[in-house]
């Protein structure tokens, strides 16, 4: 390999994804080649629909992609099986669910802890407490999951992802559901995180405010990327 | 109307979606289960009533002391039923060298309609089936008959006035029963030849059969014609009234039968209860937005009556298939390996099945699809459990008796159901005590350990209310499957070993008093060191409490027979002899002991005798009385001799008594019998062991029978089991999706599943081995009246099977989701 691993920690290379959709193979994503350099900050920005998701969960590992390949930290996730993914993921990624995805019978506090305690922390009530503070929900720790607000549940995620202290973030609209004042309060601590610990960046968002703050923008339209400035 | 529409649209979609396999599955399986039971049980129950019609040599007979009249013939072959007839008497017969007694038994053409006679071409030689009866002017002779008058067939004997030919050995006669020891060897001869012998003249105690077969609808209604043409000194016997220890062997067959039924209706209810619960769960948001739009609580209680209702007919229709075609596997098989000829099943047992599978499904869903009713809009907001209301609980109640009237419809015999019942009621109710205590153990334990099997230990606690169902539902299951394997299998052995295969064989009655001492000496020489030698006295009850005995005062016409008979008493300077059991009182030990009975407890109760009376016997024109002091129970199963009424020696030794044995004679060792009646002429040697082939061919065609209705229960209970596992899997399928987005690997994920499906396995284990053996023990012991033996196996197999298979399925059922890219599960759950 040429290029130092160090360098990128993401590389994606004519990734594409296609589904069947009643025998008819739809593309979502049309090829798309990009490099994230360490300790960046991206905005993937488009339209509803543009697929802005898919490339995010194509990024992260949770889904393979139809066609290309994507290096994570040097590694090609094609080459893993699932168990490799798992562990690439939990080492290195936070990631926030546009859908929260939190575990509905779990406590707010025992969904932060659960990937420390998977990666076997020792501190892992502290630091969830810890995250669960900085999101601004001491008081609902122990509250479960499906008993918190479209907004607590999104902070409870992005604690979640916050917590492991994660190489690289991916987070699919970190502040959609919240007010400005709390928006802007996570969108502080997103970047504080990338300050003090380095932490690569990558927001799908539709808030301007929020894309214009971060180093660079890749562009979907109907499947297709646009590398921005 | 509209309604409707939309709930047919929902289902379809639904179907398509394959939402609905499980509850589907479990109606179909039910109704499957117990259509094929129902119908299988049926045909079985009349097959194995047929070859008790065999011991009858017919499915009816009229016992008459006269010839019965001609009008009751040609009326039962008007109902196109066959008729045959009998006359027994005793007369001696002769040779030239010899003459004895002689039981003979005249029949007509067509005898036996039920069972076949078997013959041998010499003594003690190898039989076959007979064609026909013998042929007029000849007869068939009993081997000791043969022997005692030293002819063979081909010689011919004197009987009355009339020279006949000895045509064949008669081994068996499928009607042979009765009080064998009063018997006297047989003489087959044709009825043709009656008249000839000059044998019956007014005046002589002749006992005449009229026997009559057919099919069982026309038997019935003839039976009932018969009965209001009844002359003085006729009576009817049907099946029932053969042989009571075959009468006793199908009972317990039929109840064992019962008892598998039961618990595929038990299992049936639950697998419907739980699926049910899991669709009904499923539809949560759905109601919420239909409640959002405007749907009153009718319309949504509706909308999945219609669902439901129609999936219960579909899957009803389905079952009831299912069950025609199992019941017909089922009967071919068990026909090949038992031999039996099943009656054809009717369809009866098929809407029986398909009624209550409807009524399972309704009693067990309508709790959930009243909580359903009640589903708050504003579920879509925030996502609530179901809650149950008055209504919820009263309809589980009602689901509860509705599975009530099943069993008691199922098996007819209350006792057995309550105690099923309750059995179940009260593991239920530990299990769910239990299982919340391990729950609270369990988030004890894993609040303080470390690794991934503290994610497992603590999900235990975080699902409580699903762990708890979850192992109830495993406890049944897994507590029919002991029941059935384990314990059916205990049970089985312990009746079959009631019966050894050394069983005494041979009875020898007419022992003379100065006979005992050598005939002891003899059996010790032939290796019978067994054999005891019992005092034999008749005599007739003529008094209880100083009253005389009122026949007429008895309803029961067996009790009214036995005391219109005498009775064969016995004494002895100890009592209790192998095989009884005193179960009241107390027996004495010495032979001047005062004088006293002791009374078998049957006989006691249908006398209405207690312990203290006096009883009076008139022996041979001696008065004797005495005060009952023991009750005794008597297992009439072992061929055993036994004795109704046994005096102290003190009260009947001075009264000469002849004398019975009993013995197990190998086959091979017929000689000794010839030996025997030798040297001690007078002897009477019955063979048993024919009734005893049949007893034993029955409790093996009883154990196929049963074999093959637990394959039922098994699939019911496998079905409950399957509705646990898929109750949780959506929850779990997500769960493992977002434990690998978190970065679970493969071994955190096992350790934490395997943890929590291992620990609810065991539970379950450990409570459905508790359960069986308890009802192991209370079904041995209260209803089957076989001793209970504490099986260690039973436990350390449910435990260990419990754990491992819940913990083997529950991993499967994940092992895909686990390999899946977490996206796909997670975008398929959303
Ligand atoms: N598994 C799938 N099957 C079928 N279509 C899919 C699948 N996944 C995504 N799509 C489609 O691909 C397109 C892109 O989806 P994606 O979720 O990536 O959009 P998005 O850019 O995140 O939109 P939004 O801003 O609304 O969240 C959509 O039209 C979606 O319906
Ligand atoms: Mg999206």
């Amino acid at each position: 390999m040429t290029t130092p691993i160090n360098t990128f920690i993401l590389r994606a290379a004519g990734v594409a994804k296609q589904v069947a959709l009643n025998g008819v193979a739809l593309t979502i994503l049309h090829p798309a080649s990009f490099d994230i350099r360490r300790g960046e900050s991206v905005a993937i920005v488009g339209a509803s629909g543009s697929g802005k998701s898919t490339l995010l969960g194509l990024l992260a590992g949770l889904d393979l992609p139809s066609e290309g390949e994507v290096w994570l930290d040097g590694q090609a996730l094609g080459s893993l099986d699932e168990d490799g993914r798992a562990r690439l993921r939990g080492a290195l990624i936070g990631f926030v669910f546009q859908s929260f995805q939190l575990l509905p019978m779990l406590t707010a506090l025992e969904n932060v802890m659960l990937p420390l305690e998977l990666n076997g922390a020792s501190d892992a009530r502290a630091r969830a407490q810890h995250w669960l503070e900085r999101v601004g929900l001491a008081e609902r720790q122990r509250h479960r999951a499906q008993q918190l607000s479209g907004g607590e549940q999104q902070r409870v995620a992005i604690a979640r992802a916050f917590a492991v202290k994660p190489a690289l973030l991916l987070a699919d609209e970190p502040t959609g559901n919240l007010d400005a004042e709390t928006g802007a309060r996570v969108i502080e601590l997103l970047f504080e995180l990338n300050r003090e610990q380095g932490t690569t960046l990558v927001l799908v968002t539709h808030d301007t405010q929020l894309a214009g703050r971060c180093g660079r923008r890749l562009q979907l339209r109907a499947g297709h990327l646009e590398i921005g400035a | 109307m509209n309604i409707v529409r939309l709930a047919l649209r929902m289902l379809a979609r639904e179907w398509r979606a394959g939402e609905l396999r499980v509850l589907v599955l479990a109606v179909l399986i039910a109704v499957a289960g117990l259509a094929s039971v129902n119908a299988f049980t049926v045909r079985m129950h009349l097959a194995l009533s047929q070859e008790s019609n065999r011991l009858l040599g017919a499915d009816m007979v009229l016992v008459s002391d006269h010839v019965p009249a001609a009008r009751l013939i040609a009326e039962a072959q008007r109902r196109g039923l066959a008729t045959a007839q009998t006359a027994l008497f005793p007369s001696m017969v002769s040779t030239p060298q010899q003459s004895r007694l002689a039981e003979i038994k005249a029949v007509s053409n067509g005898y036996p309609l039920r069972g076949t006679l078997r013959i041998a071409d010499a003594a003690f030689g190898a039989d076959h089936p007979a064609d026909g009866i013998p042929r007029p002017g000849s007869v068939w002779l009993e081997a000791r008959l043969a022997n005692e008058l030293q002819v063979a067939p081909g010689g011919s004997i004197q009987v009355g006035y009339s020279q006949l030919k000895v045509a064949a050995i008669l081994t068996n006669e499928p009607d042979r029963g009765g009080d064998f020891f009063n018997l006297a060897p047989r003489l087959l001869m044709n009825q043709a030849d009656l008249p000839a012998t000059g044998l019956i003249q007014p005046g002589s105690r002749v006992g005449y059969r009229l026997l009559i077969a057919g099919e069982s609808k026309a038997v019935e209604s003839y039976r009932n014609w018969l009965a209001q043409h009844l002359e003085r000194g006729q009576r009817v016997l049907g099946v029932r009234d053969a042989r009571p220890e075959i009468r006793n062997v199908l009972d317990k067959a039929e109840r064992y039968l019962g008892l598998a039924v039961l618990l595929a209706a038990m299992l049936a209810a639950v697998a419907i209860l739980l699926s049910a619960r899991h669709f009904l769960r499923r539809h949560l948001d759905a109601c919420a937005l239909l409640r959002c739009f405007g749907a009153s609580q009718r319309n949504i209680v509706a909308l999945y009556a219609v669902q439901i209702a129609v999936l219960g007919v579909l899957a009803a229709l389905a079952g009831v298939a299912l069950g025609y075609a199992g019941q017909m596997v089922l009967a071919g098989l068990l026909g090949k390996l038992a031999n039996l000829v099943l009656p054809p099943a009717n369809g009866l047992p098929f809407l029986q099945a398909a009624l209550a599978g409807l009524v399972l499904l309704a009693g067990f869903s309508l709790p959930t699809l009243f909580a359903l009713r009640r589903t708050p809009a504003l579920r879509i907001l925030r996502r609530d459990g179901m809650a149950f209301d008055a209504l919820g609980a009263a309809s589980y109640l009602a689901g509860l008796a509705a599975l009530t009237a099943l069993l008691f419809w199922q098996v007819r015999d209350t006792r057995l159901t309550l105690m099923v019942l309750s059995g179940m009621g009260a593991t239920l109710l530990l299990t769910v005590l239990l299982a919340w205590l391990l729950v609270l153990g369990a988030g004890w334990l894993g609040a303080r350990s470390r690794g991934s099997w503290r994610q497992g230990l603590l999900n235990l606690r975080r699902r409580a209310g699903g762990s708890v169902i979850q192992v109830s539902a495993f406890t049944l299951g897994m507590l029919a499957l002991l029941l059935l394997t384990v314990v059916r299998g205990d049970l089985l052995n312990n009746w079959r070993a009631t019966l050894p295969a050394d069983a005494p064989n041979r009875f020898v009655i007419n022992i003379q008093p100065d006979q005992v001492a050598p005939l002891q000496v003899f059996f010790r020489s032939h290796g019978q060191a067994e054999a005891t030698l019992y005092p034999m006295i008749r005599g007739r009850l003529t008094a209880i409490n100083g009253h005389a005995v009122n026949v007429a005062a008895y309803a029961d016409q067996q009790t009214r027979r036995l005391l219109e008979r005498e009775f064969n008493l016995s004494y002895a300077d100890r009592l209790m002899q192998q095989g009884n059991q005193l179960v009241a009182g107390y027996g004495w030990n010495s032979a001047n002991a005062a004088p006293q009975f002791s009374v078998e407890q049957g006989i006691a109760e249908k006398l209405h005798l207690k312990l203290g009376d006096s009883l009076s016997f008139d022996v041979g024109g001696t008065p004797v009385s005495a005060h009952i002091t023991s009750l005794r129970k008597v297992n009439w199963d072992s061929f055993r001799v036994n004795f109704f009424v046994i005096a102290n020696s003190s009260l009947l030794k001075n009264i000469s008594a002849s004398y019975i044995t009993s013995f197990y004679l190998p086959a091979q060792q017929s000689d000794v019998l010839n030996e025997m009646v030798k040297a001690y002429p007078n002897l009477t040697v019955i063979d048993v062991s024919a009734i005893m082939k049949t007893v034993q061919d029955m409790l093996d065609r009883v154990t196929a029978a049963v074999q093959f209705v637990f394959i039922f229960s098994l699939a019911s209970g496998l079905v409950v089991l399957y509705a646990a596992l898929a109750a949780t899997r959506d929850e779990r399928a997500l769960e493992t999706a977002l434990w690998r987005v978190l970065g679970a690997r493969r071994g955190q994920l096992l350790v934490a599943q395997v943890t929590e499906f291992a620990a609810i396995g065991l539970l379950a284990g450990l409570l459905a081995a508790a359960g069986a053996s308890a009802i192991g023990w209370a079904l041995s012991s209260e209803v089957f009246n076989l001793p209970y033996h504490f099986n260690p196996m039973l436990w350390i197999s449910a435990m260990g099977l419990g754990s491992a298979g819940v913990a083997l399925a529950g991993v499967a059922g994940l092992w895909g989701i686990s390999r899946e890219a977490p996206l796909a599960t997670l975008r398929a759950a959303v």
